[in-house]
């Protein structure tokens, strides 16, 4: 059952499974065959696409105009970046990724948009809605990576690569479902399409993705002086290798993360999307640093959200596992005070957590370093100290308790009708 | 029952505890109703066959259908083509009776639908009837003039026609 449970949980689709093991059970004694032989009646996976729906695929991918790819974090599990990104050569076609697939797509890539969605990169939300072709990769259509579905993609075909066959017409309808390992899929999908298409074709719309890109995220060409979220992660970014892996808490620390921190490699991103679980950043960031050693680890946190799982800086400590935590620490729980604000005229209801506690001084209770960063040259400076040191570091970096996450899509409300410059 | 809408989903699953409440958890969540279900073993001891009705539109059948087979303990699941399966339902009705004259008329009734009298008492009449929903409807209606005392049936359970079937390969 253990060796069933281990194959679900990390095959497919993974996620989490319960064993429920009763006290005597727990305790008993028995004589056990182990065995690696996986026979699961109800669980079949089908990995291998079906090869008709390849060459309808490729087909459609020959004759695009504006092809746009949106990689899903199915797209990381499969570990389909490479093809995702030769794809993208292939068709000259930019790339969006919803919230789960940052880092499928190098975000410095001329022809990346970055994150689509309620909180996603302008440039991605508005090309869009000029898209004939959408090859979608390992994504459910999560509503807050679409907004409201009747504007989402109007004018597009759409190709659903996804491993999860409930996916497939449940939030959106597609018009070529390929039910298969995104990996698997797109290593056939570019063999298809490579016979049909000369590479470098479709001049005409990577030019206009660059003007669009330069008009709607003006490649973050004035930041700032000041340590704003916006700064901070740019920052951030020239700091941490290409490979130096960020979790985020849930919360606008996240939001801003998605927004301004590049993502430049696969699983160097790591976030709760979907459920959105409060206080997740911190113990994922210990584990991120269990799985790799010898890559630096950052929690993007927000203080509402650290003060969930603060005590696991007894086990950074104990247990030897250093990571540093970057708390933009707004005084508040800043996206529900920012729903509050912007969507409820302002009426702040439980939302407000004081100046405490001094999170310099809850590190060092706690045998971490602790440092306070009110400037550019001071987070530098205490950043460089945390990567360079073997012990986890809490970085306190206040920021004004009424500072929006922007741009943001209203709830209800289409891609095309976000509001807020980048 | 609206047989005209309703459509016939046949699952087979492991004939274990908790995977009913596994399939009507599921249709809670995701707010599809259930119009009947019945569940039973197979020629498999260790599958069973659960017959769900529901009344929705080809979408959210299809959205049913993948979400019921995407469960472990589900082996196979599909939707029964209209007009290429074969369906029964059974119900119990125990109906009023004020006179010899109303006795002798039911049991022609009874005859008609070839229908069973299972119980008998001096002021009611219990009948056993097995066949397609528009049939029980139809019995239930002539019924009612009679006055129908109590009432049970089981929801329909159903086959695919011919060899055609839908089992666990081996």
């Amino acid at each position: 059952m253990v060796n069933n449970a281990l194959y679900i949980a990390t095959s497919g689709r993974p996620g989490p499974v319960l064993i429920d093991l009763p006290k005597n059970i727990q305790s008993g004694v028995a004589d056990i065959e182990f065995t690696n032989k996986i026979d699961i009646k109800g669980y079949r996976l089908i990995t291998q696409p079906d090869f008709a729906k390849i060459s309808e695929a490729s087909d459609l991918l020959t004759r695009a105009q504006t092809p746009i790819i949106l990689a899903g974090g199915g797209a990381i599990i499969a570990g389909a970046s490479d093809e995702i990104v030769q794809m993208s050569d292939l068709l000259m076609a930019p790339v969006a990724t919803t919230f789960m697939g940052k880092g499928a797509f190098p975000e410095t890539h001329p022809l990346s948009l970055g994150s689509i969605g309620m909180h996603g990169n302008p440039a991605a939300n508005r090309l869009m809605g000029e898209a004939d072709i959408l090859l979608a990769v390992g994504t459910r259509f999560s509503d807050r990576a679409t907004a409201n579905l009747d504007t989402f993609a109007p004018n597009a075909k759409i190709i659903h690569i996804e491993i999860d066959n409930a996916e497939i017409n449940k939030n959106i309808e597609v018009d070529v479902p390929i039910v298969a390992d995104a990996k698997v899929a797109m290593k056939m999908l570019l063999a298809a399409t490579s016979k049909k298409l000369k590479k470098g074709e479709g001049k005409e719309w990577s030019k206009r993705v660059k003007d669009v890109k330069e008009k709607l995220s003006p490649l973050m060409k004035d930041l700032p002086k000041d340590l704003v979220p916006k700064t901070l992660l740019n920052e951030l970014r020239k700091l941490l290798p290409e490979n130096g892996i960020v979790t985020t808490e849930v919360g606008q620390n996240q939001m801003w993360s998605a927004l301004y921190f590049k993502a430049l490699k696969p699983r160097t991103f790591i976030s709760s999307g979907g459920l959105g679980t409060m206080g997740f950043g911190f113990p994922a960031a210990i584990g991120a640093k269990v799985a790799c050693p010898d890559r630096p680890v950052v929690d993007i946190a927000g203080d509402g959200s650290f003060i969930m799982s603060e005590q696991e800086l007894a086990t950074s400590i104990t247990e030897n596992i250093p990571v540093t935590v970057i708390i933009l620490n707004n005084s508040v729980l800043g996206m529900v005070a920012q729903w509050q604000r912007t969507l409820y005229d302002r009426r702040y209801m439980a939302v407000s957590l004081g100046k405490v506690p001094d999170f310099v001084k809850l590190a060092e209770a706690y045998g971490a370093q602790g440092f306070r960063a009110t400037s550019i040259a001071e987070f530098q400076k205490a950043v460089k100290t945390a990567l360079n040191s073997k012990i986890t570091t809490v970085i306190d970096v206040p920021i004004g308790s009424e500072t929006d996450v922007v741009p943001f899509v209203p709830p209800g409300c289409g891609l095309p009708q976000q509001k807020g410059d980048y | 029952m609206e047989t005209g809408k309703t459509k016939v989903i046949s699952v087979l699953v492991e004939n274990k505890p908790g995977v009913l409440h596994l399939i009507a958890n599921l249709f809670r969540r995701r707010n599809f109703n259930i119009e009947s279900i019945t569940v039973g073993p197979t020629e498999q001891p260790s599958v069973a066959r659960m017959t769900i009705t529901v009344n929705e539109d080809e979408k959210t059948i299809d959205q049913v259908i993948k979400q019921v087979a995407k469960q472990i303990d589900v082996l196979k699941v599909s939707e029964l083509e209209s007009g290429n399966f074969v369906m029964r339902e059974l119900a119990l009705i125990k109906v009023k009776v004020k006179d010899s004259k109303e006795r002798s008329d039911i049991i022609n009734f009874v005859d008609v639908f070839r229908g069973r009298i299972i119980d008998v008492s001096t002021d009611s009449l219990t009948v056993e009837i097995t066949g397609t929903p528009d049939k029980i409807d139809a019995f239930l209606n002539l019924m009612k003039s009679f006055g129908i005392l109590e009432l049970a049936r089981t929801g329909i359970t159903a086959l695919a026609r011919g060899a055609k079937s839908i089992t666990i390969d081996q």
